[in-house]
């Protein structure tokens, strides 16, 4: 591990304290892209080469990335491509990510694409640069370009002569087209990618500076809460005063666990003789201690203080004041999935392969299922918005600033160019979160504020109820084996709403508080997201060889719990329902589960983690379980087009209370050309543990009136004492691009947990999550 | 209204009303950034500070409670230049995803090295079964609380 330079924090912390001190530079068009040559990744549609990379006269690179830190280390990875292509000390780039006004738009930062996109964009727009600055100072040298040489951002001539980047910065003509011509080094000239650099972003986050949104503080800045209606779609009647008088008594700490109760609930009745009432928001207001504003806009209704703690109160208050119309009633969680499939779906064959069917076949089917789950980042979402001379600033840990722009102008009913998002790293995220929709909220209280900032961080209730879920699917599969024992027919149906309702969705708002507005926006259509990525159907196209093959997508269109994109999409529950099931075809063939997969895959790279982690983990073809303990093996390439991971998870099964232990798994991992391993051995174990987690924990509970995970005591996940010891064997292959591993080893791990469980106790659960209870019900049946 | 609590080593007169969680005066009133909201309900641990050498969820904990009591938060343990150990090792553990759990786990596992200096793994487990982490980093976290404890983590 590389030491931590004072300058690399201070890189580090750069970003959010430049965010809102710097007024911008250039502003970025878009460029249509029509009639030019197509550039590699997201260089095509931000094609001005300044856009992404800039000099200063000190020599120093400023380098723009669309792209945002989420944890995953992105940033830090990023300023490695960077800093390797130009030739500098990677102290000397500083990066910026993620701002309407100073970085390209690269989208939503999702579907472990950084890498792909941004790294790509940077190598090349890197090369050039340096290229630009090679010729320049050939020219002044009056020498070859090919006799310089480049060291940290240097260049010298034979002779010794030297001139630094910043002695030609000005003179660098950068505002020009990207041409993706210049040379990338070759990986064996690299000296900083494929390096263990440390993160930059690790600091602040260990000190306690200010590493996240939750930690800006504006002058002036006000703090704001949002009353939620009880359950989706009610709308706000009004208020009654009869409950206002009611409170007070107890203390905050009680005030603050209280609202986390009402939250998503209809007010308590009133007690006898108290009579509800209309009430004047004045009033209302006045009677509000530390209230500077009470905001409703049709049934949108939020408060904003001088103290945080005063908003929170206040939000409190207003809850058991407000009177709301109850909304559609939720459907029975027990009999969710009945409900899902007996909806009308859109329906699309998306891989088809067609070969005889042999004779003698032996036919296997089975359905699985997967719950509705939480993103559940640590800390609820947060933002601040200031409205200042007609121009909304939004500092917002959103995925994407540029589709959340476009959201909330549609929902302000504001122009683009008057909003600004800058990105500031937020608690998680594992996907699209709250992060977009508490943006709206700050934006709306701050019209209220004179001016001044408004920070608006939901609650923990809040973020439970209302956040978009990963969707609950059903996947149905069938099989023919050979009579010697080869897979000869696969059938494989999933059952999903969308899994994505992103401010990016064309045709509409996707914006929560948008659709309680007094003039209510409409979210967009759910759409079929096509192959290879998939939305429900992500890796549901096997990459394994079989002969003959259907592979079909039921998009469910109506959506009764709000649903999004969840770290993965459809991908953890395919995996899980395909390695589960190659796993059942295995024992119907008497096979071996790691030679079974290996009969049946070409994919040389994909043989190669399989093999490597089966000899890391000591696999020993045809162990048996022994009621309690057994090992399991997953493999998926993520999307059939990224990170390709193989694991194997050593289970343990308490078979009085039910519960499965995880003491150790293994992960084999080809990611292409590594840039920083130490960075994606992180992401690969971090997939691992919050699969595990996912797997023997958790679910969203609801009933027919309200959603009943609403904090840690209803949604655990995975503790300390409960995680797996992991070891990760990293296959680098400098030769190749690339390939997004953020969320590739998901998939793997649920499969490797829930084969180890039916190796040990030759009992298959096919319902996600694994709790003690259905553990229990499939070791008694 | 105002009330004195003494934080990292000085005292402040705050203006907040004596149930105040504390969360909200460290954060607001002093600018101090280490400890979180993550629940509001001492459920999930990134509030964590330490209360006279013990670790106290700062978002259940009214100000007024607190007397004369030493109040630490991770700002009081180490700078930059000079972090403290386990700081320093969850730097060189690149022991963080997102983070935002890290700086309640720091302070939790100082209580626990300032009373076992020399944990177990599973000790250090045991000790952090509260504060909770959504990225996975579990592993990492115990692998630096243990690599501070090596380099004598009471400094």
């Amino acid at each position: 591990m590389n030491a931590i330079s004072r300058r690399d924090v201070v890189a580090g912390l750069g970003g959010i304290t430049l965010a809102f001190t710097l007024a911008p530079r250039h502003t970025f068009a878009q460029q249509p892209a029509t009639q030019q040559p197509r550039l590699p990744g997201s260089l095509d549609n931000n094609r001005l080469l300044d856009a992404w990379i800039r000099i200063g006269t000190d020599g120093n690179a400023t380098v723009c990335t669309g792209k945002v830190e989420l944890g995953q280390g992105i940033v830090t990875a990023l300023a490695q491509i960077a800093a390797e292509e130009l030739d500098l000390p990677l102290e000397r780039v500083q990066m910026i990510s993620g701002d309407t006004e100073r970085t390209p738009n690269e989208g939503v930062t999702a579907g472990s694409q950084s890498i792909e996109n941004s790294g790509t964009a940077l190598r090349l727009a890197g090369a050039q640069v340096r290229a630009i600055l090679l010729e320049l100072a050939a020219k002044r040298l009056g020498v070859d370009v090919a006799a310089l040489k480049v060291a940290d951002g240097v260049i010298a001539a034979p002779d010794g002569r030297k001139l630094g980047y910043g002695e030609l910065a000005a003179a660098a003509d950068l505002h020009r087209e990207a041409t993706a011509q210049a040379r990338t080094k070759p990986a064996s000239a690299h000296r900083i990618v494929g390096k263990s650099i440390a993160r930059r972003d690790i600091p602040a986050k260990v000190m306690g500076g200010a590493a996240f949104v939750q930690d800006l503080r504006l002058p002036g800045m006000l703090h704001g809460r949002v009353v939620r209606p009880p359950g989706y779609g009610a709308k706000l009647e009004g208020f009654d005063e009869a409950r206002i008088k009611a409170v007070r008594g107890g203390t905050l700490v009680g005030w603050i666990a209280e609202r986390e109760m009402l939250q998503g609930r209809i007010a308590r009745p009133l007690g006898d003789g108290a009579k509800a009432q209309g009430f004047d928001e004045a009033r209302l207001k006045a009677m509000l201690p530390g209230v500077v504003a009470v905001v409703r806009d049709g049934s949108f209704l939020g408060v904003i203080a001088e103290r945080e703690e005063h908003a929170i109160k206040a939000s409190l208050v207003l809850a058991e004041s407000a009177r709301w119309t109850a909304g559609p009633r939720l459907p029975e969680e027990a009999r969710i999935y009945d409900h899902l499939l007996a909806l009308p779906t859109e329906d699309k064959v998306v891989n088809e392969k067609e070969a005889a069917l042999p004779g003698g076949v032996k036919v296997l089917e089975a359905t699985y299922r997967k719950p509705y789950m939480a993103h559940a980042a640590i800390g609820p979402s947060c933002a601040i918005a200031q409205l200042t001379d007609g121009k909304m600033t939004v500092w917002t840990h959103s995925q994407g600033v540029f589709p959340l722009r476009g959201n909330l102008a549609m929902a302000l009913k504001m122009r683009p160019e008057n909003i600004r998002c800058i990105h500031a790293e937020g608690s998680g995220c594992y996907g699209h979160n709250a992060a977009d929709d508490v943006a709206l909220d700050a934006a709306l209280l701050a019209r209220a504020a004179g001016g001044r900032p408004v920070r608006v961080q939901w609650m923990r209730a809040d973020e439970f109820l209302w956040e978009p879920f990963g969707a609950a699917m059903v996947m149905k599969a069938r099989a023919a084996l050979s009579p010697d024992g080869r897979i000869a027919d696969w059938n494989y149906d999933v059952w999903s709403n969308t899994h994505s309702t992103r401010p990016s969705e064309p045709g509409g708002v996707n914006l929560l508080a948008s659709w309680y507005l007094a003039e209510p926006q409409r979210p967009s259509p759910p759409r079929m997201q096509p192959q290879p990525n998939g939305g429900g159907d992500r890796n549901a196209v096997p990459l394994y060889d079989f002969p003959r093959q259907r592979i079909t997508n039921h998009l469910i269109r109506e959506m009764p719990l709000r649903v999004s994109a969840l770290r993965t999409l459809g991908a953890y529950a395919n995996v899980f329902a395909m390695e589960s099931f190659l796993d059942e075809l295995a024992l119907l063939a008497n096979a071996d589960p790691v030679a079974f997969r290996l009969a049946h895959m070409k994919d040389a790279r994909a043989r190669a983690v399989i093999e490597a982690v089966a000899k890391k983990a000591g696999w020993k073809p045809g162990t048996r379980g022994d009621g309690s303990k057994g090992r399991g093996i997953g493999f998926a390439k993520y999307k059939n087009l990224a990170t390709y991971v193989a694991v194997i998870a050593d289970v343990e099964v308490d078979r009085a209370s039910g519960r499965i232990a995880v003491p150790r798994i293994y992960a084999a991992v080809d990611a292409g050309q590594i840039i920083n391993p130490d960075g994606l051995e992180n992401q690969i174990e971090g997939g691992i543990v919050q699969s595990m987690s996912w797997t023997l924990k958790e679910e969203v509970k609801f009933d027919s009136s309200e959603i009943s995970s609403r904090d840690w005591a209803t949604y655990p996940i995975l503790t300390m004492p409960e995680a797996p010891a992991v070891e990760i064997e990293l296959i680098d292959r400098p030769n190749e691009r690339s390939l997004g591993a953020g969320e590739a080893s998901q998939g793997p791990a649920v499969a490797a947990i829930a084969n180890a469980f039916a190796a040990a106790t030759g009992k298959r659960l096919r319902d996600l999550p694994l709790t003690p209870a259905r553990v229990k019900a499939a070791l008694q049946g | 209204m105002a009330i004195n609590i003494k934080v990292n080593g000085a005292m402040h007169s705050v203006p907040a009303e004596p149930d105040t969680p504390l969360l909200y005066v460290l954060r607001n009133d002093l600018g101090l950034n280490g400890a979180k909201f993550g629940c509001g309900l001492a459920q999930c641990g990134a509030c964590t500070v330490l209360v006279d050498g013990k670790p106290a969820r700062s978002c259940v904990t009214p100000i007024d409670t607190l007397g004369q009591s030493e109040i630490t938060t991770v700002e009081g343990l180490g700078t930059l230049e000079r972090p403290h150990a386990l700081q320093a090792a969850f730097m060189a553990e690149q022991a963080a995803q997102c983070g935002y759990c890290i700086a309640g786990i720091i302070m939790a596992a100082k209580a626990l090295l300032d009373r076992n200096p020399q944990p177990s793994a599973a000790e250090v487990r045991q000790a952090l079964a509260d504060n909770l982490c959504r990225c996975g980093t579990h592993n990492r976290i115990v692998r630096a609380v243990l690599r501070a404890a090596q380099n004598g983590g009471r400094i």
